[in-house]
């Protein structure tokens, strides 16, 4: 087993996800599946490799720090599920 | 023959000489749509009331001598492009009733060149499929066999070119999501180089793969839709700023003295003999026509599979982070505090598939597993560019099978998500590399389904990808051959 059904469930919590019983059991076999397949990376040697994160060579992409115009309020809060005058309404955060 | 199958330059040609009109063209393509969407269901929302606004706008500048490069060309948008006003959901419940307040750097350019709207086009959710079957909005058919799936993830925009739905369209390709659907329905896919085409208002899956390009029924309306795309947007920080051809000047270069390379792990088990075969066979006629084919190796291609499934839910993972139904998008009803309002809200907003790679993607960058799977695949990713760059020292470009397979049957793969990626075993180091890559039509198989050749090129060189599909599409008269299999076989014709 590369992954067990209580680590699925904590990275889940850490993904703010939750599954219901049987959808645990299929995902975890799944999931199984996919990571062993990935076991194959390590027959390949990369002692000394630069690991690649990107697909170009392009580093920081700087501007001048102008004022520019940005969203209004109004559509800021046009596709919100919950507005309340200026703000983005949420249930209760603290007991 | 109706104005709906044709192309982008047929078109430009009748509207110019005023034997046509951009409403003619709008309305004839909405009756296709009328006449086929029941089956085919390439379309999430039709923007009918804007288009016709559109088409208005290109016959009034028409009349006054303004043309530019797609007046009043119906183009569709893969539900993954931000329009301005118009819902944009891609393809899940979470973004089903977004509605952005901007428009993507692409969809300006179209707007600008003065194209026509038809619709946002079914993909599958956030792009993480390979069959356009994990869309919240229902399966889109394959029109050359409505049992089979188009391909995916931008199957909705393949399948309204092939379905004359519309006369071109937009996609996006993190690891073959253009090239693989556009095999599948028998058009032509461009990915263009990392870099090359402004992702602003692209819905992001994976940041260092994603790329947008065009679904075209021949290759010279690649070039045309890749003229008015390409280039440098400030808004976008990886876009890269380097001058861009004109794309259509490659269109007749032919490929005499051009180097084709044949990479051997691309022709291996696990490709359907059909497949092979005909992309041998298009070879060979490249080949014919002056092409010098020189074998290549790519050695790191068997690892390409498990880098982009590390890579690239490790990206979605953060990106879809988001996604948590305060700003936009869906919120469960029912909760009780913040936590179980992120938690309800996530989870029934994503469907499996997304689910599935955020979990995946939470793991491998998780603390502990972090260098055994993210930095690992990382470092193989390098060697796979790599391989790349040594292989562009002996040929100009990559020529093998976009697909293993043809089009597979609906539900063949839903439920062994290992079996649905190798889907994407032959376009995915493309993304890994950065590298541009096409797909154009070389055959059919004996049932009647489309076979894709994919062209690889080095970084930036989308004109020698345009010079070897357009030679290629010449010499083996493949749009004759598409021609008479759609009155023969095409099941909607």
């Amino acid at each position: 087993m590369k992954i067990t059904r209580e680590e699925v469930a904590h990275v889940a919590h850490l993904a703010r996800l939750t599954f219901r019983e049987e959808e645990m059991d299929k995902f975890t076999s799944q999931l199984n599946d996919i990571l062993l397949y990935m076991d194959k990376l390590n027959a390949v040697d990369t002692t000394g490799v630069e690991p690649m994160t990107h697909a170009t060579v392009l580093h920081n992409a700087f501007r001048e720090d102008e004022v520019k115009p940005s969203l209004p309020n109004e559509q800021s809060l046009a596709n919100a599920p919950d507005p309340r005058g200026e703000f983005f309404r949420v249930p209760k955060v603290i007991e | 023959m109706e104005l709906y199958g044709l192309t982008v330059h047929e078109l430009q040609d009748k509207l110019r000489a005023g034997e046509v009109t951009a409403a003619d063209v709008l309305a004839s393509v909405y009756r296709r749509i009328a006449a086929v969407e029941d089956k085919v269901h390439a379309y999430i929302t039709l923007m009918k009331e804007t288009a016709a606004a559109q088409a208005a706008a290109a016959d009034e500048a028409l009349r006054r001598g303004e043309v530019r490069e797609l007046t009043g060309i119906p183009i569709a948008l893969k539900d993954i492009c931000c329009t301005r006003g118009m819902t944009t959901t891609c393809g899940s419940r979470i973004l089903g009733n977004f509605v952005p307040p901007y428009d993507a750097t692409v969809v300006e350019k179209l707007r600008a060149a003065g194209a026509v709207f038809t619709g946002k086009a079914n993909m599958d959710e956030f792009a993480m499929g390979s069959s356009t079957e994990t869309s919240w909005f229902g399966v889109t058919r394959n029109p050359w066999d409505l049992e089979r799936i188009p391909g995916g993830s931008s199957g909705g925009s393949a399948a309204a070119v092939a379905a004359d739905e519309c006369i071109a369209a937009l996609g996006s390709d993190t690891g073959g999501s253009i090239r693989q659907p556009a095999a599948l329905c028998g058009v032509v896919g461009m990915k263009p180089t990392y870099g090359r085409v402004s992702r602003f208002g692209l819905v992001a899956f994976a940041s260092s793969l994603d790329q947008i390009g065009p679904f075209t029924k021949d290759v010279e309306d690649c070039a045309i839709l890749m003229n008015v795309i390409a280039g440098y947007d400030p808004r976008e920080s990886t876009s890269v700023n380097i001058e861009v051809p004109d794309y259509r000047s490659f269109l007749d270069r032919g490929v005499a003295g051009l180097r084709i390379g044949i990479p051997k792990e691309y022709f291996i088990a696990g490709i359907d003999p059909e497949v092979r075969a005909s992309v041998e066979a298009a070879i060979a006629v490249l080949e014919k026509g002056g092409a010098r084919c020189v074998e290549i190796s790519l050695p790191h291609t068997e690892y390409c599979l498990a880098v982009y499934y590390i890579v690239a839910p490790a990206e979605a993972s953060s990106n879809l982070a988001r996604y948590d139904g305060v700003k936009y998008g869906f919120r469960a009803a029912e909760a009780r505090d913040l936590m179980d309002m992120y938690k309800q809200s996530r989870s029934t907003g994503f469907g499996a598939e997304v689910k599935r790679r955020i979990i995946i993607g939470t793991y491998v960058l998780s603390s502990g597993y972090y260098d055994a799977y993210y930095k690992k695949a990382s470092q193989v990713r390098a060697l796979i560019r790599r391989d790349f760059d040594a292989a562009f020292q002996q040929c100009d470009v990559i020529a093998t099978p976009t697909s293993p397979t043809a089009a597979f049957r609906i539900g063949e793969r839903t439920d062994d998500p290992l079996q649905m990626y190798l889907s994407d075993i032959l376009t995915i180091s493309a993304n890994l590399a950065g590298i541009p890559g096409i797909s154009v039509p070389c055959g059919f198989t004996r049932d009647g389904l489309p076979i894709g050749l994919q062209f690889l090129a080095g970084h930036f060189q989308e004109g020698l990808l345009i010079q070897a599909g357009a030679a290629y599409e010449k010499l083996a008269a493949t749009r004759d051959l598409i021609a008479r299999y759609r009155r023969e076989k095409m099941p909607l014709s």
